[in-house]
């Protein structure tokens, strides 16, 4: 296709990424459906994860400093900032788990249909709304876990 | 079409220079200007290109083209859907200028990208060598090893049933438009990723009962830039024009390499399927 | 060195299997009230208990491999010069072995500890 009609002046690599959509195209999850919004949200709730993980076992090591370390480590995270952190914690780790979930059985073949004979509109057949409910299914129990946390963190429950 | 056609009066109320005048529809085309050779600038040129209910992106391109400026680089051909040349942006999102309704729109400003992911090499014109480059390298052929027509006295033909056609047909119908590749976050930084077009084809000739399943190894799709880092984020499905669903043909071939698949790779058995002639 | 299906499989197996040992995790702050289960004496006792060390520990390890592995991919896709690559697999594994031996140390040391 480009043979010798080509001109020297213009040269692709396979490293050119100068039209790349690079990190922009990670960080917006709009204009192609909830498959891409489930994706964006599930990176960001692991990094988010990862992140409190790695602080979590930072925070439980005071344990080993005895009662004093351990009760000035809760004065640090027993705070209405810390519980609306920890809120935010159990709304991310409840859609991360759910939506894992949902892409388990679906990078497994499961639940997006068999191939067939597609024709018009040309409706993809594995974004259906058996795997799609299941980014809403995530959605509403991460806001259901966030509304018990918040109940019980605040409420002294 | 019904639809379509009601959409008009839409874009007329919206339409600045169509307000009380006698004219008929017209848009605003905003096209990428840029070209490869002097570096990386650009601009946007906008034109007023008048539309009938019938009118498509590349329609109106190609009226700017004709009537305004001569100089804008497009790539078309067969202007149905069938050749995937014209895919571009439009209006933030991978589509082909020929099957794309400036009406289904809904907007009185339509702006003209090249596609994302390629390099750029005038306009709206891109290079798909990296592309093809992915796409060669899964082998989009089918290999069996007992096909030699030559010398097999017994091969007339291969037989497939209608339901063995099945589990492959839609992932035959690519064109290469490459709006998926496009459209994949994943291709978006990772250059060596194989992209959601050379997976679906891999899937489809890993499917077809005439391959024989020398395909068992599949190095390069089962490696870090390969099938794996396809994480279902759908928007390859969700912008194919032609029913390809290249997810779908990725997660049943990554069932298959996860071993969640009890379904054996048929091989296609010269004696058994053949007819002798 | 693992094939990248081996890896991807593990990382499948850990997230379901994290997922159950969290829950656990996560029940226990509730069987008594909230902030009573987190005073310092409950928390210990929590630790003096075997199966629940045990239990902390199995979270630690699959949640370092998970969350590591996962960090890898993300930036894998982000650079894909050799040194870059090589450098990401060598950093996650080193932070995983890290930050699963300090886990592993609290863990020993609070279950050797007296109450108050």
């Amino acid at each position: 296709m480009w043979a010798s009609g080509r001109k020297k002046s213009f040269n692709a690599t396979a490293t050119d990424r100068s039209n790349h959509e690079g990190l922009k195209g990670w960080l917006n999850p709009a204009r192609y459906g909830w498959e891409r919004v489930a994706y964006w949200l599930q990176r960001l709730t692991g990094l988010f994860l990862l992140i409190y993980f790695i602080g979590h076992i930072y925070e439980t090591s005071s344990l080993t400093g005895g009662e004093s370390a351990w009760n000035a480590m809760l004065q640090f995270t027993e705070t209405p900032w810390g519980h609306l952190f920890l809120v935010l914690v159990i709304g991310t780790s409840t859609y991360h788990s759910i939506n894992g979930i949902r892409l388990i059985f679906a990078e497994t073949g499961t639940g997006l249909g068999r191939p067939g004979r597609p024709d018009y509109p040309y409706d993809a057949l594995s974004l259906n709304y058996k795997q799609k409910s299941g980014i809403w299914v995530a959605l509403i129990l991460a806001a259901v876990a966030m509304v018990y946390g918040g109940n019980v963190l605040f409420g002294g429950g | 079409m019904a639809g379509i056609i009601e959409k008009i009066p839409m874009l007329r109320a919206g339409s600045k220079k169509d307000r009380g005048s006698k004219t008929s529809s017209s848009i605003t085309l905003r096209v990428y200007r840029s070209n490869s050779a002097n570096g990386n600038s650009y601009r946007y040129d906008t034109f007023d290109v008048p539309i009938q209910r019938w009118t498509t992106v590349l329609d109106a391109l190609l009226y700017a083209k004709a009537y305004e400026d001569n100089s804008i680089a497009i790539r078309y051909s067969c202007r149905m859907a069938s050749c995937g040349s014209c895919g571009m942006k439009i209006n933030g999102r991978p589509r082909l200028a020929c099957y794309t309704n400036v009406a289904e729109l809904e907007s009185p400003v339509i702006t003209c990208q090249p596609l994302t992911n390629f390099s750029l090499i005038r306009d709206l014109v891109t290079d798909f060598s990296e592309f093809f480059r992915h796409h060669k390298s899964i082998k989009p052929f089918i290999i069996n090893q007992n096909a030699d027509l030559m010398t097999s006295e017994e091969v007339s033909e291969f037989i497939q049933s209608p339901r063995d056609v099945d589990e492959y047909l839609q992932f035959s119908y690519c064109i290469k438009c490459g709006l998926c590749y496009s459209a994949c976050p994943t291709v978006a930084t990772d250059v060596r990723f194989l992209g959601p077009q050379a997976l679906a084809q891999a899937y489809r000739y890993y499917a077809d009962t005439r391959d024989n399943g020398s395909r068992e190894d599949m190095k390069n799709i089962d490696d870090k830039h390969g099938i794996w880092r396809c994480h279902f984020a759908g928007s390859c499905s969700n912008v194919c024009p032609k029913g390809v669903d290249p997810a779908l043909g990725i997660q049943l071939l990554r069932r298959h390499l996860t071993s969640f698949s009890k379904h054996d790779k048929k091989i296609a058995e010269m004696k058994h399927h053949s007819q002798v002639t | 060195m693992l094939q990248e299906r081996q890896i991807m499989r593990i990382h499948y197996i850990t997230g379901l299997a994290a997922l159950f040992v969290v829950a656990v995790h996560i029940l226990m702050r509730l069987i008594v009230p909230y902030h009573t289960s987190l005073q310092f004496s409950n928390v210990i006792a929590n630790y003096h208990n075997f199966s629940y060390a045990v239990l902390l520990e199995s979270i630690l390890v699959l949640l370092a491999i998970h969350g590591f592995n996962g960090l890898r991919v993300i930036l894998l896709e982000l650079r894909q010069k050799s040194s870059w690559e090589n450098g990401v697999t060598i950093f996650t594994i080193v932070a995983m072995i890290a930050i699963i031996a300090f886990g592993t140390r609290t863990i020993i040391v609070a279950n050797g500890l007296g109450v108050g």
